[in-house]
């Protein structure tokens, strides 16, 4: 068997005296969607953004590839970020004062591709997730639903390797949160991208392959509990 | 829900007579449909043949209402089966969901052990709910939803009440 794309072990992670990860691990293959579950306050985010490079846990490794994001510069990790991870979360992701469109195309063009042909990829990602007829809208005149499809859609442009998404259906409807996890799926299978997904939600989990439980920081699969 | 396994939990706190049993399940679990008397000694005589329950002690008189149960320890080990167990998922399981988590509680068994079997068991089928509808007509669609929609009930409430046990328990140790 080769090595998971990416991998933990053994994360600890504390804030002030408060223990967020104790002893976390997780793996996930290309093209694999894992569901992270657990109550609120269990550590999900916190096992998000460690897995992402976005925050540094005190203790244990996150390997992706062979690469330690503990050990890496902040620079090389914050061009990962950028190239080969993408990231859906609730809320207030996108650029207010950008249209759908240049919102989509904003992380191809830092990523050095020309303004042209990063708009036309963002326009198919858009015509994609169904929200086409939007494209030259700012956020603030779409509703939040498509204001999620274009995070979604910005999210998968630049074909990430991984992607994290933290309750990606957290303010929609049941039909378009449905919507929305069926198009991400189908799109990150096509790619062959992981996709970690953070959710509460057992029907949103339901597009997932599998799914690891956090419960006081510590981690869980359902193969080990039997 | 079965009958059986729920009077094994309830006399692991202590021998019982059929009568007390009875009144036992109904209070808990007999929701406005209490047992029969023919049912309850149907059940224990069952138990009894097949050496999850002893008898404890008769008392002067005759009748079943003289005799005394004790959970054995083959028994005991049926109660943890049963709980370390899912249940196969169906919608309207909650009185059976209900039932392993009063009884982990009374038994003192962590009522979480039960919630993350279920958990598992619940969304290997609701996986399979979802693969169907993403590729069926509307009316597929539309009994899948009814059934994904209940599944997820009976998690929620298994969460929310592994989470009020969590709470109690940590207000006890406190
Ligand atoms: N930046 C922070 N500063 C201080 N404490 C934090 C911070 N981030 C998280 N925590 C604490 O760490 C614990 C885990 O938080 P985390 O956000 O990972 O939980 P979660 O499982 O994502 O919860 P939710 O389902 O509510 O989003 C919580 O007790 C939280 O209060
Ligand atoms: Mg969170």
């Amino acid at each position: 068997m080769s090595a998971p794309l990416l991998r933990a072990e053994g994360l600890h992670k504390a804030f002030g005296s408060t223990a967020a990860l104790h002893d976390a691990s997780f793996a996930i293959d290309a093209g694999e969607v894992v569901a992270v579950m657990g109550p609120s306050g269990s550590g999900k985010s916190t096992l998000l953004h460690c897995l992402a490079g976005i925050a540094v846990p005190d203790q244990g490794r996150v390997l992706y590839g062979d690469v330690d994001l503990g050990a890496a510069s902040d620079a090389k990790r914050s061009a990962l970020r950028r190239t080969d991870f993408g990231f859906v979360f609730q809320f207030g992701q996108l650029v207010p004062e950008l249209t759908a469109v240049e919102n989509v195309a904003l992380p191809l063009r830092l990523n050095g591709v020309a303004r042209r042909p990063a708009e036309a990829t963002a326009t198919e990602w858009l015509d994609r997730l169904e929200v086409g007829d939007v494209a030259r809208k700012t956020p603030g005149n779409i509703s939040g639903g498509q204001g999620q499809r274009v995070a979604v859609a910005r999210a998968l442009a630049t074909r990430p390797r991984v992607l994290f998404a933290d309750e990606p259906t957290g303010a929609l409807d049941s039909l378009n949160g449905e919507r929305v996890m069926e198009l991400l799926t189908e799109a990150a299978r096509e790619t062959s991208a992981a996709v970690v997904l953070v959710t509460h939600e057992a029907r949103v989990a339901a597009y997932s392959d599998r799914e690891v439980v956090v419960r006081d920081g510590r981690t869980r699969s359902p193969e080990l509990t039997r | 829900m079965s009958i059986a396994k729920t009077f094994l939990g309830l006399l692991e706190g202590g021998p019982s007579h059929g009568y007390d049993l009875k009144r036992a399940y109904d209070e808990r679990f007999g929701h406005d449909r209490p047992l029969a008397y023919g049912q309850v000694y149907a059940t224990l005589s069952r138990l009894l043949k097949n050496g999850l329950v002893e008898l404890d002690g008769v008392e002067a008189g005759d009748g079943p209402e003289r005799k005394r149960y004790a959970i054995t320890e083959a028994g005991v080990a049926d109660v943890d089966v049963w709980l370390g167990q899912p249940e196969a998922p169906q919608p309207y399981l909650q009185s059976t969901l209900y039932a392993k988590v009063v009884l982990a509680l009374l038994t003192g068994r962590p009522a979480q052990d039960v919630l993350d079997v279920q958990r598992a068991e619940h969304l290997g089928l609701m996986r399979e709910l979802t693969q169907r509808k993403r590729g069926g007509d509307l009316a597929d669609q539309l009994v899948c939803d009814h059934a994904l929609f209940h599944l997820e009930a009976d998690l929620r409430w298994l969460e929310l009440a592994a989470a009020r046990l969590d709470a109690l328990a940590k207000e006890v140790a406190a």
